[in-house]
């Protein structure tokens, strides 16, 4: 049984304010082509970088978050090559002063995994290429914008390590406010090195799977090499080193190109932007202003009560997390209860309607208030559940429940006449269940959608019993 | 032509209008155009524009800045907003900045006048003129020669009085050399006092805009106008505050030491060169100075190390002029864009920069760089800390500007090396980053002057300008003077 190797390479478009070398805007995303540009990410002649302090000091926080080495000194360097959307033809990128250095994830399994570097560099244009045409447009208004590449050591041994490592990084990301690190929006783009060997043995020869889009591509497209290499090796042939793309419509990977020589950047110190000192002070400052790291809230979630399971997935997903904190600032009552309804409902509904939570109306102050409904017995969960879509585009569940008389019914007597009338329509089912009281919840059903849901079921059960003398 | 200061004066004393002299300067280039080919373009209606709003300026009470109407040659490296800047090649012959350099900005914000972009070697790689695309500029002291380079226009337009100050850029001397082949003053202030936003790039880390000029004060004037930090240029030096007008005129030289540099001060000069600097010698002890001996024990590597360092610097500086943007595209899509780029940068880029591009990308690969271009960085390092030494000792450090006077055009273009040892005084200053002046020194062989060369340590331009204007007091009239170019 053959053993997958996998290193992952991974670009994250740092969230700032300007681009890293010049003060056009950051994020030009819908904007005309080429009209957030300036000389200096044009690469006019003449034109010089200068360097954006915001983007160092994320890259700083997230190199900190990842527990990397930061150096005395971090410097760019020229990385040398040629392509129509590289206005310079070189990038401006890090060498061997980069930003981190030597950290470490730790996975939820226990495995460690090594983050060999963390480095700065521009992001390119966008080559358009429109169908049919002799010709291709570039469109520079990403040129120039922020990326943190950040590369793992060949640690991970299991496709879905491999996802979860992603959404270990993205949760840091997002939480540090370094990147929304959203691979939809291509704000988080990742590659990843194969090969399989026996336990044992030494590295494979790696194959590099390019231009994955989502964590599920890089989980699949892992998968599928694994089986690939893995069955090229058991019929007694060689793997080839190349570069493949992923497939999304037929999930396999396709050759892109068998490795050429390896490519020379010629790599030399920026001469236009001089070696940065960070002192410690400078470091002590990112320190202080990092907001609460994801490990650091599980251990929190996991303190308020919440389960392991729904604690990992709400401590690694910012949103959620977000939410969940602004919710427990009104309703610390039953932390997991909060987690059932992010985790369960909540995600079902925003699965189902393909969107984000930020972009519904929910506020956590009405999901503190539907909880405390609950809680006082003003409502069924079952009513909870029911008004929930509504809550997600901003009703407010106390008036949602006054104007359309929602409040549970926990008068005996109220309920009391529900029974008599329920029985007298079902002679059958009353017989059924007297014959076999298991069959209680056929009856039980009955009396709450005649209340249409609005009994307090707990009390039609107990009275259903004593009425039935079951 | 007057002095930059005499024309400011002047002007702002209504005495003359600012059109008046920018006509006058126009029509001097035109004749210096005509002979000498110093002009990639004469941007007449512009300079006669902005020499309107001065006037009206004053018309109006206004203030029009302390060069007000003074007519400033610039180098067609430095990006003039609106006017054609082509750095000498021919992959620039269409641009057309649509900003100004950081020191263009600072100049006409003060009232100087852009009257001509000056003819250059291409990107800047060039001792003579004759590598640029737009044919070579010619020497106004005798017209047969070189005017020296890459900023042989610029010298040309201040010595045969088209200005009394031209913009040069100097990475290896370009604008020292020139300077002493015309016999002016040519000014490389300490990297990083003169923004390099705007200047087109060939080698960053030594490129440093200079000025030419026959006057101290008129140096000491552009250079508290230019100077101070730009945030646009990562490497200009923060806080920095200009205070040339206040160090000038020393009276004497009591107490100033200056070392003349034994391995550049003997073999390999001509004759004319060596007795001008024995003529400098002379004056200096009579102004007070103490001249002394000084060693330099890594100069003679200067050179190995300076075409290694701007070579492989310009190797990326020069990357983007592809065919995709600025120049005429060569050859057809279909042949993909590697083919096109390799075709359009062979057709437009002339054969020293390609031979410079070449060499510099060999000294930055794979399986090289430790052997030369991190060598070349040790080199470096070690010529800045025998310059440091030599401060240590003296105020001042003296060589030759050059080996020799200016040379007849083509005698050595066929032999880039020899051309290249030509730059062996001058490539220190930019190795250390320091600050250097080309000073007149009188004539060498066959009337055509020579210039001596002082180096001061980074940041000690005024005290360097200060010498220059001792240099100047003592010698009067005869400092500097006019070439005998009728036109």
């Amino acid at each position: 049984m053959y053993e997958p190797v996998i290193g992952l390479e991974i670009h994250l478009a740092m969230k700032t304010k300007s681009k890293m070398f010049c003060a056009c805007p950051a994020d030009s995303f819908g904007q005309e082509a080429n009209s957030s540009t300036c000389p200096v990410c044009l690469g006019l002649p003449g034109s010089l970088p200068t360097i954006n302090y915001e983007a160092i000091e994320k890259a700083l926080m997230f190199s900190l978050a990842l527990n990397c080495q930061v150096p005395d000194i971090t410097q760019f360097h020229r990385k040398n090559y040629y392509y129509p959307d590289s206005p310079y033809n070189y990038q401006i990128s890090q060498f061997d002063k980069p930003v981190g250095e030597h950290g470490f994830i730790d996975l939820s399994n226990g495995r460690k995994i090594g983050i060999t570097r963390c480095h700065v560099e521009n992001d390119a244009g966008r080559s358009v290429h429109p169908a049919y045409a002799n010709y291709s447009l570039v469109d520079l208004n990403r040129a120039g914008a922020p990326l943190i590449e950040m590369v793992t050591e060949p640690d991970l041994r299991d496709p879905e390590d491999a996802r979860e490592f992603l959404q270990k990084v993205r949760a840091i990301a997002q939480a540090l406010g370094v990147s929304d690190a959203n691979p939809e929006e291509g704000k988080m783009r990742a590659d990843v090195n194969v090969s399989v060997r026996l336990p044992g043995e030494p590295f494979g020869t790696k194959v590099e799977v390019k231009n994955l889009n989502s964590f599920k591509s890089v989980q699949r497209s892992l998968e599928h090499e694994i089986k690939r290499q893995s069955r090229i090796l058991e019929d007694g042939g060689s793997i080839k080193q190349a570069t493949l793309g992923w497939d999304e419509g037929g999930q396999k990977t396709y050759l892109m190109r068998t490795k050429e020589e390896a490519a020379d950047y010629r790599y030399f110190p920026e001469p236009d932007l001089p070696p940065m000192q960070i002192g410690q002070n400078w470091l002590e400052a990112i320190k202080a202003k990092t907001p609460e790291l994801p490990d650091l809230k599980l251990a929190r979630y996991l303190a308020a009560g919440i389960r392991e399971y729904d604690a990992q997935i709400l401590a690694f997903d910012h949103q959620l997390a977000s939410f969940l904190d602004e919710v427990l600032k009104h309703y610390s009552e039953d932390a997991q209860a909060v987690a059932n309804w992010l985790n369960g409902d909540i995600t079902g509904y925003l699965n189902a309607e393909a969107k984000p939570l930020q972009t519904t109306s929910l506020s956590p102050e009405a999901l503190a208030k539907l909880l405390k409904l609950i809680d006082t017995n003003t409502i069924s969960g079952k009513i909870a559940k029911d008004i929930l879509p509504e809550l997600m585009q901003g009703a407010d569940p106390e008036k949602l429940i006054a104007e359309r008389g929602l409040s549970q019914v926990t008068d005996s007597s109220e309920i009391e006449a529900l029974i008599e009338s329920v029985l007298a329509e079902n002679p059958e089912l009353v017989e059924r269940v007297k014959a076999n009281p298991k069959a209680i919840n056929a009856l039980l059903g009955q009396v709450m959608k005649a209340s249409k849901g609005k009994a307090n079921p707990e009390i039609v059960r107990s009275a259903l019993s004593k009425k039935l003398a079951i | 032509m007057m002095f930059a200061h005499e024309i400011a004066e002047q002007v702002r004393t209504g005495k003359r209008s600012a059109r008046a002299v920018i006509e006058e300067s126009l029509a001097r280039a035109d004749a210096v155009q005509a002979e000498l080919n110093a002009f990639i373009s004469i941007p007449r209606a512009a300079a006669l524009a902005a020499a309107d709003a001065i006037d009206k300026k004053i018309a109006n009470g206004e203030d029009p800045g302390v060069l007000a109407g003074v007519p400033v040659v610039v180098k067609d490296n430095i990006c003039t907003k609106g006017i054609r800047t082509t750095a000498g090649s021919k992959s620039l012959e269409h641009f057309v900045p649509p900003y100004n350099a950081t020191v263009i900005e600072r100049l006409q914000a003060a009232g100087a006048v852009v009257v001509a972009k000056a003819n250059l070697d291409e990107f800047g790689m060039g001792s003579s003129n004759e590598n640029s695309a737009y044919g070579p500029a010619r020497n106004p002291w005798d017209a047969s020669r070189v005017p020296g380079g890459s900023s042989g226009g610029s010298a040309v337009a201040v010595s045969s009085g088209v200005a009394p100050i031209a913009l040069g850029t100097d990475t290896g001397g370009s604008v020292r050399q020139p300077a002493a082949f015309n016999g002016i003053i040519g000014y490389k202030p300490t990297y990083g006092r003169l923004s390099r936003y705007g200047v087109i790039a060939f080698a960053s880390s030594l490129d440093q805009v200079g000025v030419l000029a026959r006057s101290s004060k008129d140096i000491a004037l552009v250079m508290d106008v230019m100077a101070g930090h730009d945030e646009h240029d990562a490497t200009s030096i923060p806080e920095d505050k200009p205070q040339f007008l206040a160090s000038l005129n020393a009276a004497d030289l009591a107490g100033i030491k200056i070392g003349l540099v034994t391995e550049l001060s003997g073999e390999g000069n001509t004759e004319g060169v060596l007795a001008a600097i024995s003529r400098t010698k002379d004056l200096l002890s009579r102004l007070g100075a103490q001249v002394g001996e000084v060693s330099l024990p890594n100069a003679p590597y200067g050179i190995a190390t300076y075409y290694l360092v701007a070579p492989a610097e310009a190797s990326a500086n020069l990357a983007r002029y592809d065919g995709m943007v600025y120049s005429t595209r060569i050859g057809e899509n279909a042949l993909g864009q590697a083919e096109v780029m390799m075709k359009s940068r062979g057709a437009t880029l002339g054969p020293e920069v390609r031979r410079r591009i070449l060499m510099g990308t060999y000294a930055l690969s794979s399986g090289y760089y430790d052997a030369y271009y991190g060598k070349a960085l040790k080199v470096r390092r070690l010529i800045a800390n025998d310059l440091e030494k030599a401060f240590s000792e003296f105020d001042f450090v003296l060589t030759p500007t050059t080996p020799t006077a200016a040379y007849k055009l083509g005698e050595k273009s066929s032999d880039p090396l020899a051309m290249y040892l030509d730059d062996i005084d001058t490539v220190l200053a930019n190795l250390a980053g320091i600050a250097a002046v080309s000073v007149p020194a009188g004539k060498a062989e066959e009337g055509m002057p020579c210039g001596v060369q002082f180096l001061a340590p980074a940041m000690q331009d005024e005290k360097l300008i200060r010498l220059l204007s001792a240099l100047e007091l003592a010698q009067g009239e005869t400092f500097a003077p006019l070439s005998p170019f009728k036109g």
